[in-house]
């Protein structure tokens, strides 16, 4: 696949003039309480280079089925809100919709989750955050893309700082629409994703490993101050 | 004394019993606390579903040799502590490897899966982490030391380091127990267990959404799957020697589910009640209630 350029359009990605890495992320010799002088290089020395992989399943079918049963069952939500949509996923927790019934809980470290809600508009700002989020969650992982902006930019289409297409840059598997869904619709979504992975397509970490260039340069076009490796997990 | 290849087998089957009770108990225990917030709760076997998930994830990453060792280190705690004290009083099956001194070398693994998991916890280099190791160590340290304080005023009591022996000295009728017959040991003794418990109010250490879940923050997978393991043997190894101390032990796998069920719901009705202590208040509040009356427990004996 290609970068999201549209015909006739110039890849302004090539244009942009070098940013300076900013000072904090800048090679530094440091002095130990003992004496020693270590280089630190934070770039280096806090990420991980490494590209993603690609998983496969990697046992029998029945296996495989098993495990899909448990990851369908058990959906770790990673609580990170953005847009307006986020309000709608707290009455998720309370008495009135109670989605701790269908084995969704909300983790708040993306290590530990495995469903990221991307619950309304992306600002640039947080695609950046989001997407260092989502290369922190461990495979297989899901994205969920709520409301209409996440599908088409929504009310913000001409925003100059929304992406608009989420799936341009994180893979996403189901999409609950309205502006704003309600809850019943986001319990509705989340059991159609629970059908998704039981039926063995949620594979979307697969996909990001996959595509990993396409999308890296999906996200490098929008995001201008990238100063981090290209990925972080 | 000879060793008895045959304790092993048996061992194991404490192990599995408590392991699937431990998962249906802490299920039941959040489905009672999920009642009292007026919600209908996780599904009673949702715990084998989340623990069969992490296991089941195919990634996982490392961040040195301690991180791996931490969550082993916290489940040979857990596990160590359920071998090494009789779950069941009189019965040659299931009395595993307690052994003459075995009361000290309980408190010794109680404290041993903190100090793995600080470890761990540490080399994953997270600040979140480290608040939370910080935390955990002073107020485990601080909650520790009236559980000490009871441990010894009841081996002054029985003149014996021997679990066996102190459950037997309990046995025939409830007023034996220790809890009637040195109930200010008992009552330091349970405060601890509160602060030991991680449920509120002495939950500032995991502290869910304020520092997201404190030392095993970066913790996935199949590490955060052992982790999920000993959480569900840990405390109720650690309530098996509260039982076995202070409540007359059980003599059969029943009486042991009752008792088990009813000393894990003292923290839980604790923790549905009371809103979170900080750190220093938790302490002050070890030193001021819980202290006084382990001393007193000792110097009326
Ligand atoms: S879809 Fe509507 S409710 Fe959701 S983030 Fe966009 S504008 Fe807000």
């Amino acid at each position: 696949m290609e970068a999201f350029v549209k015909p006739g359009e110039k890849n302004r990605l090539k244009e942009r003039p070098e940013r300076p890495v900013k000072q904090e992320l800048q090679p530094r010799v440091v002095k130990t309480p003992d004496g020693q002088e270590i280089t630190v290089e934070p770039l280096k020395d806090y990420y991980c280079e490494a590209p993603p992989r690609v998983h496969p399943p990697a046992y029998a079918k029945i296996v495989e089925d098993l495990f899909n049963w448990a990851r369908a069952e058990s959906l770790w939500i990673l609580g990170f809100g953005t847009g307006c949509g986020a309000i709608e996923m707290r009455p998720l927790m309370t008495p009135r919709f109670d989605a701790y019934r269908y084995g969704i809980q909300w983790r708040p470290t993306p290590r530990q989750a495995n469903l990221f809600v991307i619950s309304g508009y992306l600002s640039v700002k947080t695609l950046k955050r989001a997407i260092r989020s989502y290369e922190q969650m461990q495979n297989p992982k899901y994205v969920v893309g709520l409301g209409s902006c996440t599908i088409n930019g929504g009310m913000y289409w001409d925003s100059y700082n929304t992406i608009k297409r989420l799936d341009r840059y994180l893979p996403v598997d189901l999409y609950i629409t309205g502006c704003m869904p309600r809850p019943e619709a986001l319990l509705a979504g989340f059991l159609e994703l629970k059908k998704i992975i039981k039926a063995g397509k949620g594979e979307g970490a697969n996909r990001y490993a996959e595509n990993f260039d396409w999308y890296k340069a999906n996200q490098k076009q929008v995001i201008h101050d990238w100063d981090m490796p290209d990925y972080s997990w | 004394m000879t060793f008895e290849w045959m304790k092993i087998p048996f061992a194991l089957l404490t192990l599995f019993i408590v392991v699937n009770y431990g998962l249906l108990l802490t299920a039941l225990m959040q489905k009672i606390a999920a009642r009292v917030g007026g919600r209908y709760g996780i599904p009673i076997y949702q715990n084998y579903i989340d623990l069969l998930k992490n296991y089941a994830l195919r990634s996982a990453i490392t961040h040195g040799f301690m991180f791996y060792l931490g969550p082993v280190f916290r489940l040979t705690g857990g596990v160590g502590l359920l071998l090494f004290v009789p779950t069941i009083y009189g019965s040659a099956m299931f009395s595993n490897m307690s052994f003459a001194g075995d009361l000290i070398l309980a408190l010794y693994f109680i404290f041993f899966g903190s100090l793995g998991m600080a470890l761990g916890a540490g080399e994953s280099g997270h600040p979140y982490s480290a608040i939370g190791v910080s935390r955990g160590l002073s107020q485990v340290t601080m909650a520790e030391l009236p559980l000490a304080l009871a441990v010894f005023a009841i081996a002054v009591q029985y003149q014996t380091l021997s679990i066996t022996e102190i459950v037997a000295a309990q046995q025939g009728g409830f007023l034996h127990w220790t809890l009637f017959t040195n109930p200010l040991a008992v009552i330091a003794a349970m405060l601890s267990f509160l602060g030991s418990m991680m449920r509120p109010p002495f939950d500032v250490v995991l502290a869910p959404q304020e520092i997201p879940i404190g030392p095993p923050t970066e913790y996935h997978s199949a590490y955060l799957a052992l982790m999920q393991t000993n959480r569900v043997i840990f405390p109720i190894a650690k309530i098996v020697i509260f039982m076995n101390l202070f409540f007359g032990g059980a003599s059969n796998w029943p009486v042991f589910f009752v008792k088990v069920f009813a000393i894990y719901m003292v923290s839980v009705l604790v923790g549905v009640v009371f809103p979170r202590f900080r750190v220093e208040q938790s302490i002050r509040w070890f030193m001021v209630w819980a202290v006084p009356i382990g001393i007193a427990a000792i110097l009326i004996v």
